[in-house]
């Protein structure tokens, strides 16, 4: 590990081990980065208080608000790559020392060595003095072993304020910018503005219209607010924000119970890991942070420094994994994402698709060293993130298969490519994981505001019921339904087949395939993700296939708007039921930028070692984006990319796509144009006729029995017993006991009556016994109902106690 | 100001008259906190909550607290009876009789009270017997405001937030829908 | 002077207050009978704040005094809620717990 690190970082070789990879000295826009997420804040209260009064009810400012919010975001991207590549000012101590930062001359750097060394106390980027590094920046040439470091240090920005400080401890609020969340401002900035600018469209004329609009603001806010966070508590804000919106925008059509219950459950499946989230950033703070800081610099620099116990790491790793698994969708937890699909298809895109759902991947690949750490990453073959992630990435492959609703298979393939991510993460392959968190962003985008876009025009989600041949109707959604269905599945060139391919890589191992070099040797990681790829190809052609092909169905039946259908009464009967047409501008402009972005945006990592490439666009997102050498990030070895693993990975996805084309589109249609029949499956297949097939296809659609689990045997399993034990108690102690308690008492006041009737104290014993009479009555009717009674006893019990105890003193 | 009469270099007449007058107090105290309790008219047992809050009052004085004291007038005989005598008005209730309660209820009632009376004051007579408070000066405000706004920020916190949630709790609770 | 005639005011502040909480029918008088309680709980803050010469007794019982402004507010809230929909602010009447 530590000669790892020493060769990934020749640079702070000999510096303090208390100098962090951290200034607090850079271009205006990296230190001010708290302004992006404070424009969509503050346009959650204008939308609030003014919404219903402006013209476009509240959409206007939400849109200004994330529009201007997205050229912000733009213009850090572009001072964070001039960042990167020439910053050479100062950097800051660690922040867990607490010293202010030192002068420049911390910064060992061989190359900037040049002339001005003593005025880098204020600068920036200077720019004189850089241009030598500047041509560096734009012709690259990456470095002999691939790590993209051009002579620069990884240094990110740093902006901390004191909130306030309690006990000693401080509570710092502040802003921490890198090539992560860079990536991540871009990400949510520019897919929250399209998802604006089509949901003006798609839920126009609803009835919380300027809620709704409120609400995505809101979300947006608290989705910046969790990426740019610089500590970990105030990652647990931004956290639970994003979820507070999810449950408000999930139950958007509320007064539908089924979303009711969706967003419901959503929130509290989300609870159980926001527990482990909790625990999990306790015991780093207490572990890594000495109990003094919050600061999530100095936690992931001091466990990278080796100065944390290996069992609490393992103790937050498995903590903050349940906080993953939820956040995140991963199998076990998973459930609660494909119900998420209740609320408006522009939501799910935005939340439950590309951003809020990898806050967990994000916030792992913030925490990095605390699971390279903890998992025991480097040099093993299988850890419990990686595993999981392998899991749920086969596991929702599976499940997409028996789905009708299209938003769910899309839900499901969420969940699978986010077990991508986990699983890359896991095996080591942090840039591979990140860059596949900005690709599928976009693909799953794409997909799902296609989704959206036709099932706007047949009023419902089922394939089977009401799709069908929409190729014909709706050719511009097809053309770019079909560019995301075929990145994501992962074809050359096309946005996935980078990404997804670089996670194949560094699962490492597996010689045949010449991926080598990566941390682990994760074989079995390797084989999932093969299975992954051919699954995807296959459900994403069987969704295209019934939404787009064959024969429209929608007339099939009566058109009742009872069914699945989640905006038909609010848009009155603007749409004359019949054919359905094409979507219109403000829906189909955003999947064209989708769609390009699903093209092109795998562009921006090319592996090192294709010829054809020039060499300075090798690797560009790995340059920028991972922290590689910055004190805070363990040195990541990279799995040595090869055509052979790209190849035989784009085999198996064909033979995928092979055979759920030749199962649908050949046989599937061919029978249904025979017959003249509208069919989505063919009666004669394997589950039908294979009692095998159909116990597998019933376990699938069933989803593997996990809500039966849940709800039945564990919620009913305790909640029945509980209740029971409760009830029992009730009837048979408590009661029994004030019974008794009641009958002694009245009997000892009578016997006392009766035989010191006559005696010389008579009225003391007499009020005594009056007394215990009236309270046995008192205790007899116990369960009156009525506050006081409770109370009473409550404070007799008190003082009986408290009675009992300073006898037992005195004794 | 009335804290300066704590000041410890008093001769025995002068501590038997602060005494004698914390004595007064006291009683005074214990009467109106009984009127109260058994007073049958609302609006009376208001006022007579007003004496009982004024006692206290003095009492932080006797204690040296003089920001507590004020603060207790201005919260409590300023803002809380004000809301009571409000909430007397808004629920119509009786100006005159309560309802008669109930011997039983009442003997429990008190039977609970004298037991907790008997506990604490053996409790507190065995730990503290005649502990002596010497009080030479009174509390300077600017140490209650240091440490609220520094040790104890938290709570503090947590109080504004309490009360902004009371505040929109008790919005919530008593609108007509 | 001595703690304890602090402390035993307090104490029998306490018990009455315990006694009015207990034993008043009408919702308004049960309020104030818990604000006794809780002065009775603020001489005891304040006593001992300066028997140990520490600010935060004095610190606590102005918290206390927030804290029982917000629980007035909601008390005289409910109460108010309670008499909108049964006309009576009767706590003897209110037994929808009973079992």
């Amino acid at each position: 590990m530590n000669a790892l690190l020493a060769a990934a970082l020749p640079l702070a070789a000999e510096a303090p081990t208390s100098v962090s990879s951290v200034t607090r000295d850079a271009n205006w826009f990296l230190e001010n980065v708290w302004i992006i997420p404070l424009l969509p804040a503050l346009s959650f209260l204008a939308i609030l208080f003014f919404g219903k009064r402006m013209p476009k009810k509240g959409a206007e400012i939400g849109i200004a608000a994330v529009g201007l919010a997205f050229v912000l975001a733009i213009i850090t991207g572009f001072a964070w790559l001039d960042h990167r590549d020439n910053f050479d000012g100062p950097l800051a101590e660690s922040p867990a020392t607490g010293i202010e930062p030192a002068q420049g001359d911390k910064l060992e750097d061989p190359t900037a060595s040049h002339e001005g060394d003593d005025e880098h106390a204020i600068a920036v980027v200077s720019e004189d003095g850089t241009s030598s590094a500047d041509s560096v920046a734009l012709t690259a040439d990456p470095v002999d072993d691939g790590h993209g470091e051009e002579g620069h240090a990884y240094v990110a920005v740093q902006n901390s304020t004191q909130w306030f400080q309690s006990g000693g401890i401080e509570f710092s609020a502040g802003t921490l910018v890198d090539g992560l969340s860079v990536m991540m401002l871009f990400v949510v900035t520019i897919i929250s503005l399209l998802v604006h600018i089509y949901s003006t469209d798609y839920v126009g004329g609803d009835r919380r219209y300027t809620h709704y609009f409120a609400f995505l603001s809101l979300f947006t806010a608290s989705m910046l607010f969790f990426v740019v966070s610089d500590n970990v508590l105030q990652m647990i804000v931004g956290w639970e924000l994003v979820g507070v919106c999810s449950f408000a925008l999930i139950g958007h059509w509320w007064e539908e119970k089924p979303n009711s219950d969706a967003a419901l459950k959503a929130f509290l499946t989300n609870r159980v890991g926001d527990v482990g989230l909790l625990v999990g950033m306790i015991t780093l703070f207490f572990a890594a942070g000495g109990g003094k800081t919050f600061d999530t610099l100095s936690i992931t620099n001091t466990i990278n420094q080796g100065g944390v116990s290996h069992t609490a790491l393992v103790v937050a790793a498995a903590a903050l994994m349940a906080a993953v698994m939820s956040k995140s969708g991963q199998f076990l937890l998973h459930t609660w994402l494909p119900d998420a699909m209740a609320g408006p298809t522009p939501v799910s895109a935005l939340i439950h698709a590309a951003t809020m759902v990898v806050a967990g991947i994000y916030m792992v690949a913030r925490l990095y060293p605390v699971f390279w750490e903890g998992m025991q990453i480097p040099g093993s073959s299988i850890n419990l993130l990686a595993t999981v992630g392998a899991v749920t990435l086969v596991g929702a492959g599976l499940l997409a298969f028996v789905q009708t609703d299209i938003k769910k298979v899309l839900a499901y393939s969420t969940v699978s490519q986010l077990g991508y991510m986990a699983m890359a993460l896991g095996v080591g392959a942090w840039t591979a994981a990140v860059f596949h968190l900005f690709t599928h962003a976009f693909l799953k985008a794409n997909l799902f505001l296609g989704s959206g876009s036709v099932a706007h025009a047949v009023h419902s989600f089922d394939m089977k019921k009401d799709m069908g041949g929409m190729r014909k109707f709706m050719p511009q959604t097809y053309k770019t339904f079909i560019i995301g269905s075929v990145a994501l599945a992962g074809v050359f060139p096309f946005a996935g087949f980078w990404s997804k391919d670089e996670i194949l890589t560094g699962t490492g191992g597996w010689g045949i395939l010449g991926g080598t070099g990566g941390p682990g040797t994760y074989t079995f990681h390797l084989a999932m993700g093969m299975i992954g790829a051919a699954l995807t190809a296959a459900y994403m052609t069987r969704c295209v296939y019934l939404t787009f092909h064959g024969e429209y169905r929608g007339n099939d039946h009566a058109h009742d708007d009872a069914h699945a259908d989640d905006h038909a009464d609010d848009h009155a009967d603007d749409h004359a039921h019949g054919d359905p047409h094409e979507s219109g501008p403000r829906i189909l402009y955003p999947l064209y930028i989708l769609s390009g972005f699903s093209i092109v945006i795998g562009f921006v990592n090319f592996p090192p070692g294709i010829a054809l490439i020039p060499d300075g666009w090798h690797e560009r997102f790995l340059h920028f984006v991972e922290p590689a050498g910055a004190s805070y990030f363990p040195g990541v070895g990279h799995g040595t990319p090869s055509y052979s693993l790209a190849i035989i990975s784009s085999l198996v996805a064909f033979a995928g796509f092979g055979l759920a084309y030749r199962y649908y589109f050949v046989k599937v249609d061919n029978l249904a144009k025979s017959t003249g029949q509208h069919l989505t499956e063919l009666p004669n297949g394997l589950v039908t006729t294979r009692g095998w097939a159909r116990a597998g296809h019933k376990v699938l659609v069933e989803k593997y029995y996990l809500d039966h689990l849940y709800t039945g045997i564990i919620a009913g399993g305790t909640k029945g017993p509980i209740a029971k034990a409760a009830n029992w108690t009730n009837q048979h102690l408590i009661d029994e006991v004030v019974d008794t308690a009641g009958r002694t008492a009245v009997k000892t006041g009578q016997q006392v009556y009766a035989r010191i009737d006559q005696g010389v104290i008579e009225g003391v014993i007499n009020g005594s016994g009056r007394i215990s009479d009236a309270t046995g009555e008192e205790l007899r009717r116990i369960n009156s109902g009525k506050v006081q009674n409770y109370a009473a006893i409550l404070f007799a019990g008190a003082a009986l106690l408290a009675g009992a105890f300073i006898i037992l003193l005195a004794l | 100001m009335i804290g300066s009469i704590l000041a410890a270099e008093f001769t025995d007449t002068e501590k038997w008259v602060v005494n004698s007058f914390w004595g007064v107090i006291a009683a005074v105290m214990i009467v109106a906190a009984l009127r109260v309790v058994t007073t049958k008219n609302v609006v009376h047992a208001a006022l007579w909550l007003v004496v009982v809050l004024a006692g206290v009052a003095i009492q932080f004085i006797f204690l040296g607290s003089e920001f507590v004291a004020v603060t207790q007038i201005l919260v409590y005989i300023g803002a809380v009876v004000v809301l009571f005598l409000f909430g007397v008005m808004l629920t119509r209730a009786s100006m005159g009789d309560d309802e008669s309660v109930g011997e039983e209820k009442r003997t429990m009632a008190a039977l609970v009270g004298v037991m907790l009376a008997v506990v604490m004051a053996v409790a507190l007579v065995d730990t503290y017997g005649d502990d002596q408070l010497i009080i030479d000066e009174p509390q300077r405000v600017d140490e209650v405001s240091d440490a609220i706004f520094s040790q104890y920020i938290v709570p503090f916190e947590a109080v504004s937030v309490l009360l902004l949630a009371a505040l929109i709790g008790a919005i919530v609770v008593a609108r007509k829908d | 002077m001595i703690l304890n005639q602090f402390l035993l005011l307090a104490a029998a502040l306490f018990c009455i207050g315990v006694y009015g909480v207990l034993v008043r029918k009408n919702g308004m008088l049960v309020l104030m009978s818990v604000e006794l309680i809780l002065n009775a709980v603020n001489i005891n803050l304040v006593a001992f704040g300066a028997l140990t010469d520490d600010v935060g007794g004095e610190v606590f019982a102005l918290f206390t005094i927030a804290v029982a402004a917000a629980e007035v507010g909601i008390g005289l809230a409910i109460v108010l809620l309670m008499y909108r929909n049964r006309r009576s602010i009767d706590l003897s009447e209110a037994d929808l717990m009973k079992g």
